[in-house]
């Protein structure tokens, strides 16, 4: 069961991007307002590049960017980074757990799997943004968010480098909003 | 949409387990053991949950079959080949020192970590007077490992991984090929000693020089994992070293205090 009024996180945004979204993510963290009241979890798909990726977001982003550590309490204005080669889940009490369990759709971070566990622990208080990929990683994540009542946007293959996920992802549900990659950042400052 | 056990149900089950099995996984971390539970569930193509606790409820060879699938048994031999390059440098010297080595591999799964470290130890000249052993809560996994046989498919990667971890013999060398299978030197099975061990129930065994505990305590929420942490404080002699997974940390837990990170490595040394 959710327990988000039990804790003093009022919600969380979830982002998962695969080829290509890699530019989308950097731009839109550059534009986060820096107080926001809830966390950002980040699943990308990506190289063991030990935490460059990390340095290269955090010299940009007004809130703090961190890699996900196991067993952490997800803490508000914060952006969280999967670790390479790990799943990333999300507790019921709003801590993080960190699975080295096999691949789901050849993927690990899975978009799925985060986006399937941030639904279970936030309810409808999530948004969850899709971004451009070459697989179809993140369409059943997306309907878990759609069946607790979370808000979901994907970005707009016509603007996507790659627009494989996003089209997997329309096949199956209709999105809130169908957004280019510069309309992000707006979107996630005035979500709650 | 597909069938889900909801956390009610899970709890239910989780009860049954317990009260009928003496299994208590009622401290592990619930999103990635309902994940575990719900992919079990879609796999075995139950049509109610109704159906699923029964069976687990009455067929004992199910909840065999339960434990070998919730359990994530993934691994590699030489995984994270930095770690065990810096047990060859930072560790294998000072346990040189001892007459005695005594290691212990809690949750090894199909047990290539044990023999990545059989192979450290020979190549160091330490295995002579070692001992490896190794314990996991699934019977089928240990089973496994004590076998000594892995499949042939993996032992490329493997091979590339004993390089970068400092290796410098012909990994092929420890092994005999055969029918897609390889069957690891015998003699390496000398110094170890295969046992099913719970961490979540059972106390300690013995005293050790070595603990090494990677890829387990993630799955176990907060207070299991210092629970664990405090199990291994009392199994590690003075001195003796602690190695957990590359994303696992001491940290956190009070167990810490009595701890000091001694390498870039998730390994620690008991100080106190
Ligand atoms: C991912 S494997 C890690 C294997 C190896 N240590 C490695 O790092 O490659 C995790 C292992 O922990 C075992 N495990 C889970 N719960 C356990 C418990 N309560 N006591 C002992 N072992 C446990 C599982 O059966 C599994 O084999």
């Amino acid at each position: 069961m959710a327990k988000s009024d039990l804790s003093n996180i009022p919600g969380c945004v979830v982002i998962g991007g695969s080829a290509g979204s890699l530019k989308v993510i950097l731009s839109l963290v550059t534009a986060l307002d820096a107080r926001l009241p809830f966390p950002v979890v980040i699943v990308l798909h990506r190289k063991n590049d030990a935490s460059s990726l990390e340095h290269l977001l955090n010299d940009r982003c007004p809130l703090r960017v961190k890699e996900a550590e196991d067993k952490e309490d997800l803490a508000p204005g914060t952006v969280y980074l999967a670790p390479p080669d790990y799943h990333l889940l999300i507790e019921s009490d709003h801590s993080l757990s960190l699975d080295a369990s096999e691949k789901v759709l050849w993927s690990r971070p899975s978009i799925d799997v985060t986006f399937q566990s941030a639904a279970e622990a936030f309810g409808h208080h999530v948004l969850a943004i899709l971004l451009s990929g070459a697989n179809n990683d993140g369409a059943s994540g997306l309907e878990y968010i759609r069946h607790h009542g979370g808000q979901i946007i994907v970005q707009d293959p016509d603007n996507a480098e790659i627009p494989v996920m996003p089209r997997a992802a329309l096949a199956r549900l209709r999105p809130d909003l169908l957004l280019p990659d510069y309309a992000m950042a707006a979107a996630i400052n005035h979500f709650l | 949409m597909t069938l889900f056990v909801t956390d009610e149900e899970m709890a239910l089950l989780l009860y049954d387990i317990q009260d009928l099995y003496g299994y208590d996984f009622n401290a592990y971390a619930k999103a990635s053991l309902k994940r575990r539970i719900n992919r079990l569930f879609a796999l075995d193509r139950f049509p109610s949950f109704a159906e699923f606790r029964f069976r687990l409820r009455t067929d004992t060879a199910y909840f065999g079959r339960f434990i070998e699938q919730i359990t994530v048994n993934v691994t590699e031999m030489f995984r994270d080949p930095a770690f065990y390059l810096a047990l060859r440098k930072e560790v294998l010297p000072l346990l040189a020192t001892y007459p005695f080595i005594r290691v212990w591999h809690a949750g090894c799964s199909t047990g290539e970590e044990v023999y990545s470290m059989a192979i450290l130890l020979r190549e160091a000249n330490l295995l002579h007077k070692s001992i490896l052993y190794a314990t996991d809560i699934n019977p089928q996994v240990v089973q496994q490992a004590a076998s000594g046989v892995f499949s042939m498919q993996h032992m490329k990667q493997y091979s590339e991984n004993y390089i970068l971890s400092g290796g410098r013999h012909d990994f092929s060398s420890y092994y005999t090929a055969g029918n897609n299978k390889v069957l690891f030197d015998v003699s390496f099975k000398k110094h170890m000693v295969f046992s099913t061990h719970n961490l979540a129930a059972e106390s300690s065994f013995n005293e050790f020089q070595l603990i090494v505990c990677r890829n387990v305590l993630i799955y176990f929420e907060k207070e299991l994992q210092a629970r664990v942490f405090d199990l291994f404080d009392t199994s590690l002699e003075r001195l003796g070293f602690l190695a957990l997974g590359s994303k696992e940390s001491l940290r956190l837990s009070p167990a810490n205090a009595k701890f000091r990170q001694v390498s870039e490595q998730k390994i620690w040394r008991k100080v106190i």
